[in-house]
C-alpha cells in the first residue's frame, strides 16, 4: 500500500495559508493512489516559490534554472522511458521566462505532466506581475497597473495541439488529485493549470475571489475541441474547472526510434559496437 | 601536388572537391582539402583547397597548379596563386582567358554535361577532366559516383565523367606527374565534424540537442544520421537554452549527453553551463569558433572564443578545456571529454573552430579499442545509504547514481545552493562547505591533463607555442624553419584547462625567442598561459581576419625576429 504521507517531507519555505500546501497534499495523494515509486518519479522544477516543490515531496529530482524546467524533463524522458516525468513550475517560470519551452514542448508531446502553479504573480521576487496577472494590477513595479493583457496558457497550449488540458483550483483538492491523475497517465504532454491564491503578494486574485468564481465544467466532452477552446476562454466571473481536452496524440518518444525496446541509460555500451560506423569514410 | 576548385554557391564545390578527394585517396595517396565558402545559399565565391602528396599533408599550400574555375571569378580571384607552369580548367563557353594566358585547358563543362544528361553535372565533367589532367584513370570515380548515388543518377554521372576524362586527354594527355605513393594501408577520409560526430558516436553518447549554427552543424547532422542504426537521439532544440538543459536533463538521467554550437550559441548557454557546475551533471559541449563579435563571419575561422569558454557562467565552479589539434588527435581527445565529464562529474568543453570543422584529410582508420567508456557511477556494492547526491568526500566527488537506479533511493538535483541531500540551504558552514567540495575536484582534473605535444628540437632556441586547430600549419613552419635553424620547435596545445604547465615552464625560459601563433587579436592563450606561469612569450603572431594562417607567414615572422 502506498501512503501519502510517504511522498511528503517535513520542512517547507511557503507562506502559512499558501496554496502550494494544497498542492502539494493533492500531488502527494495522486503519487500514492497511482502508488508510483518515488525512486521512478522525476520532478523537474524551475525557480520560484512552486519550484520548490522537488525539495517537499520525496521523489527524484532536477531543479534547475528559471525558466528552464521543460527541457531537462524532455532530455530525461530521452534518457529513461520507465521515469515518470512531473514539472512543477510558476506561472512566470512556465509561461514568462520559459514561454519558449512551453510552446515548443506542446509540439513536441513528450509523456510528461506539467503542473503550473498559477498565481497570476511573481511570489519568489516579491509581487511583480506575471504574464498571467490581471490587467491593472498594480504592484512594485508595475507601477501604474499592468497594461499587457494576461496571457492564456490553456488556449495556447490547445491551439498548439496539446493533448491533454485542464484547469484546476488549489481550493479543489479533491478535483485536484484526480485531474493529476488523469494528467500522469495520459500519453503525452498534459498540462494542469492550477489557479493558486498567493496570500502575500496577490491582493487581487484571492482565496475568495476565486471561489466565487470557479465551478466545475460538467457534461463536457473532453475530445470537443472547440468545446475545450471554448472553456478554455471563460475567464472573469464564472472560471471553469475540469480536463478541457484529452485526446492522445503520437508522443515525441513514440516516434524516435531510437527509443525502441529498453530505456536508453539502462543499454549497455562498447566502443566496438559502433567500430563499423567508421566504415563510410573509407 | 595542389588544386584549387572555386566557383558560386550552389555551383557543387563541394561535390567536386569531396569526390576528386575520395578518389584519389582510394588510389592510396595523401589527400587533404579546405573549405573557404560565404554565408550565402547561392550566388558569391566559393573555393575548396586540394593538396595531394605521399604523406597525407598538415596544411594546404598557398600556391596552385591546377585551377578549376567554374567562373571567371574563380580565375581573377586565383590566378595570382597558380604556378606559371600551373593548368586552368575552364569552360570555354562560359567566359574567355586573356590572350597572354596560355595556361589554359578549355572543356566545353555544361555541354558535355547536357549531352551526358544535365547541365548539374557540369562539376562532375570537371572531375572527369581533372583527373585525366593528372594522368589518372577514372575506374576509381567511377566506383564512387556508383557508390553515392542511385543507379540512373550514377550512369548519368560516370558518361559526364568520362567524357570530361577524355575531352581533357585530347588537350594535354598527362599535362603532371602524380607525386609518388606510400601507401600504408587503406585511409579514413573525413573532416573535423564528421571526425568529432564519430567520437561522440564511439563515446557511447545517446543524446544531442542543439540548434544549428555553422560551423558546428556537421557534427549535428552526421550525428542525425546515425539515430536509428546506433540507438542515439538527435533533437532540435527550439533555441540553445533548450539545448544545454535538455542535454543536462539527459544526462542527470543517465545517458551521455552532448551539445554543439558557436560562440554565439554558447553565449545562450551560459547559464546551463554554470547550472551543469552546480548540479555536477557531466556535459560535453562542443564550440566550433567562428569569428565575432556577435554574427561576426559565419563561415570564417578564429580562435577568439577561449576566454569566453574560460569564464563563461556565472559563479565559481570547475570545468576542463580541451581543444581538436588534428584529426588524428581530435576523435580520442573527444573521447577523453566525455570520460573527464563523467570521472569528474562536471561540464568539459571542446573547442573547434571551422578551419577544424571543415577540414578533411586522409588518415589512418581510428582504434576503437583505445577509447575509453567507463561510466564512473555508484554500484550497489559500495552504496552507502539513505544515499545522498552531494556527499561530501575527501577528493570532492560524490558517488553518482541515477534516478531510478536504486530501489528507495530516491536522487536530488539542485540548482540552489543545497545540502549533502541536494536541498536548497542558506546556511554559511555548508555553503562553505559545498563550494570548496566542488572546487577540489580541480586538483585531481589537473593531472589529467596532457602536456602540449614538442614536435622539432627536444631543447628549442626558436620556440613556437600554439593551440587548437593551427597544429598542421605550425608544424608546416617548423619543418621549413628548421631548415635553416636546427634549434626551433613546436610547443602545441591540445588540453587548455587546467593549464599543463610543466614542459612550458621548463622550456620557455631555455629557448633564446619565443613566439606564440594564434588566430585572434589579443593573443587569448599567451594571457592565460601569463596568468598562469607567469611566462611571457617574446612575440604574439596573431592573425583574426577569418582566415587560416599559411605556415609561410609563420615562418616569415619568426625569421623578421630572429
Ligand atoms: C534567469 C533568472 N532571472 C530571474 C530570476 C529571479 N526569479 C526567481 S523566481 C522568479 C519569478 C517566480 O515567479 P513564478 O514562476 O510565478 O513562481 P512563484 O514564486 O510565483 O511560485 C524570478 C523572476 C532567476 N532566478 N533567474
Ligand atoms: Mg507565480
Amino acid at each position: 500500500m502506498c501512503k501519502a504521507a510517504d511522498y511528503l517531507k517535513e520542512e517547507t519555505a511557503w507562506c502559512p495559508g499558501c496554496g502550494n500546501f494544497a498542492i502539494r497534499q493533492a500531488l502527494a495523494e495522486a503519487l500514492a493512489e497511482l502508488c508510483l515509486p518515488p525512486h521512478r518519479v522525476l520532478m523537474c522544477s524551475g525557480i520560484g516559490q512552486a519550484a520548490k516543490m522537488p525539495h517537499y515531496i520525496r521523489v527524484s529530482g532536477f531543479n534547475g534554472l528559471h525558466g528552464r524546467a521543460l527541457p531537462p524533463a524532455t532530455g530525461a524522458r530521452v534518457a529513461n522511458t520507465s521515469l515518470t516525468v512531473i514539472v512543477e513550475s510558476g506561472d512566470g517560470d512556465s509561461y514568462g521566462e520559459g514561454g519558449n519551452h512551453f510552446i515548443h514542448t506542446v509540439r513536441r508531446n513528450p509523456h510528461l505532466a506539467h503542473f503550473v502553479h498559477n498565481n497570476q504573480v511573481y511570489g519568489l521576487t516579491k509581487g511583480q506581475a506575471s504574464p498571467t496577472s490581471e490587467l491593472g494590477m498594480k504592484t512594485g513595479v508595475q507601477t501604474g497597473g499592468v497594461i499587457s493583457p494576461p496571457l492564456n496558457p490553456l488556449a495556447l497550449a490547445l491551439i498548439m495541439g496539446a493533448g491533454f488540458v485542464a484547469r484546476c483550483f488549489s481550493g479543489e483538492k479533491e478535483h485536484l488529485k484526480e485531474t493529476m491523475k488523469a494528467a500522469l497517465v495520459f500519453p503525452g504532454y498534459a498540462l494542469v493549470d492550477i489557479l493558486q491564491p498567493c496570500v502575500t503578494f496577490n491582493k487581487l486574485n484571492t482565496y475568495a475571489w476565486y471561489k466565487t468564481r470557479v465551478y466545475p465544467a460538467e457534461g463536457h466532452n473532453t475530445s470537443d475541441w472547440m468545446a475545450a477552446l471554448s472553456l478554455s476562454r471563460q475567464w472573469g466571473e464564472q472560471i471553469p474547472l475540469g480536463i478541457f481536452y484529452s485526446v492522445p496524440r503520437p508522443t515525441f518518444e513514440s516516434q524516435l526510434p531510437a527509443l525502441e525496446g529498453e530505456p536508453l541509460a539502462l543499454r549497455p555500451f562498447s566502443p566496438l559496437d559502433v567500430a563499423r560506423a567508421q566504415d563510410e569514410f573509407r | 601536388m595542389n588544386i584549387i576548385i572555386g566557383g558560386a554557391a550552389g555551383d557543387g564545390m563541394e561535390t567536386i572537391a569531396h569526390l576528386l578527394a575520395k578518389a584519389l585517396v582510394r588510389e592510396g595517396y595523401g589527400v587533404l582539402t579546405t573549405k573557404d565558402y560565404m554565408s550565402r545559399v547561392r550566388g558569391g565565391h566559393n573555393f575548396s583547397l586540394l593538396r595531394v602528396e605521399a604523406e597525407t599533408p598538415r596544411a594546404s599550400a598557398a600556391t596552385a597548379d591546377i585551377l578549376v574555375a567554374l567562373n571567371e571569378e574563380t580565375f581573377l580571384l586565383h590566378r595570382e596563386k597558380l604556378l606559371p607552369r600551373g593548368r586552368i580548367v575552364f569552360d570555354p563557353e562560359l567566359f574567355s582567358l586573356p590572350a597572354a594566358d596560355d595556361r589554359g585547358l578549355p572543356v566545353k563543362l555544361r555541354t558535355l554535361a547536357l549531352a551526358a544528361g544535365g547541365k548539374i553535372m557540369a562539376n562532375t565533367v570537371a572531375i572527369g577532366a581533372v583527373l585525366s589532367v593528372l594522368g589518372l584513370k577514372p575506374a576509381a570515380a567511377v566506383r564512387l559516383l556508383a557508390e553515392t548515388f542511385a543507379p540512373d543518377t550514377a550512369q548519368q554521372n560516370t558518361a559526364a565523367l568520362l567524357a570530361g576524362h577524355e575531352a581533357a586527354a585530347k588537350l594535354c594527355g598527362t599535362c603532371f606527374t602524380m607525386p609518388p605513393k606510400s601507401f600504408e594501408g587503406p585511409s579514413i577520409f573525413l573532416d573535423g565534424n564528421q571526425a568529432l560526430g564519430l567520437a561522440a558516436l564511439a563515446s557511447g553518447c545517446r543524446f544531442l540537442s542543439a540548434y544549428p549554427m555553422t560551423p558546428s552543424t556537421g557534427i549535428f547532422s552526421y550525428l542525425a544520421g546515425k539515430q536509428a542504426e546506433f540507438g542515439l537521439v538527435v533533437e532540435q532544440a527550439e533555441d540553445e537554452i533548450a539545448a544545454v538543459n535538455m542535454a543536462l536533463g539527459a544526462s542527470f538521467a543517465g545517458v551521455r549527453a552532448m551539445t554543439c554550437t558557436s560562440g554565439g550559441g554558447f553565449a545562450l548557454m551560459a547559464e546551463g553551463l554554470s547550472l551543469a557546475g552546480m548540479t555536477e551533471t557531466p556535459l560535453v559541449i562542443v564550440v566550433g569558433m567562428r569569428p565575432g563579435p556577435a554574427t561576426g563571419l559565419p563561415t570564417r575561422s578564429e580562435q577568439g572564443d577561449l576566454n569566453f569558454v574560460l569564464y563563461a557562467g556565472h559563479g565559481e565552479f570547475p570545468r576542463a578545456v580541451l581543444s581538436a589539434t588534428h584529426l588524428e588527435d581530435a576523435f580520442y581527445r573527444l573521447n577523453k571529454a566525455f570520460d573527464l565529464a563523467d570521472k569528474y562529474q562536471m561540464p568539459v568543453i571542446f573547442l573547434s573552430d571551422q578551419y577544424f570543422a571543415d577540414t578533411a584529410r586522409a588518415i589512418p582508420p581510428y582504434d576503437f579499442t583505445r577509447l575509453r567508456c567507463e561510466r564512473y557511477l555508484a554500484g550497489a556494492e559500495n552504496l552507502v545509504r539513505p544515499y545522498k547526491r552531494y556527499r561530501l568526500t575527501d577528493d570532492g566527488l560524490s558517488p553518482r547514481a541515477l534516478p531510478g537506479q536504486f530501489p528507495e533511493e530516491t536522487v536530488l538535483a539542485d540548482s540552489d545552493e543545497h545540502d549533502e541531500d541536494g536541498h536548497i540551504i542558506e546556511d554559511a558552514a555548508t555553503r562553505g562547505l559545498m563550494v570548496s567540495k566542488r572546487l577540489r575536484r580541480l586538483e585531481a582534473l589537473a593531472a589529467e591533463m596532457d602536456e602540449p605535444e614538442l614536435y622539432g628540437h627536444p631543447e628549442p632556441e626558436i620556440l613556437l607555442l600554439g593551440w587548437g586547430s593551427t597544429y598542421g600549419i605550425l608544424r608546416e613552419a617548423i619543418e621549413t624553419l628548421r631548415a635553416s635553424h636546427h634549434r626551433a620547435a613546436l610547443l602545441h596545445f591540445r588540453d587548455l584547462w587546467p593549464l599543463p604547465s610543466a614542459m612550458v615552464t621548463k622550456l620557455l625560459p631555455l629557448a633564446k625567442i619565443s613566439f606564440c601563433a594564434e588566430n585572434n587579436a589579443t593573443g587569448q592563450f599567451a594571457g592565460l598561459l601569463r596568468r598562469e606561469t607567469g611566462l611571457t612569450v617574446d612575440h604574439k603572431i596573431l592573425r583574426y581576419d577569418g582566415r587560416p594562417f599559411d605556415s609561410g607567414e609563420i615562418v616569415r615572422e619568426v625569421l623578421k625576429n630572429v
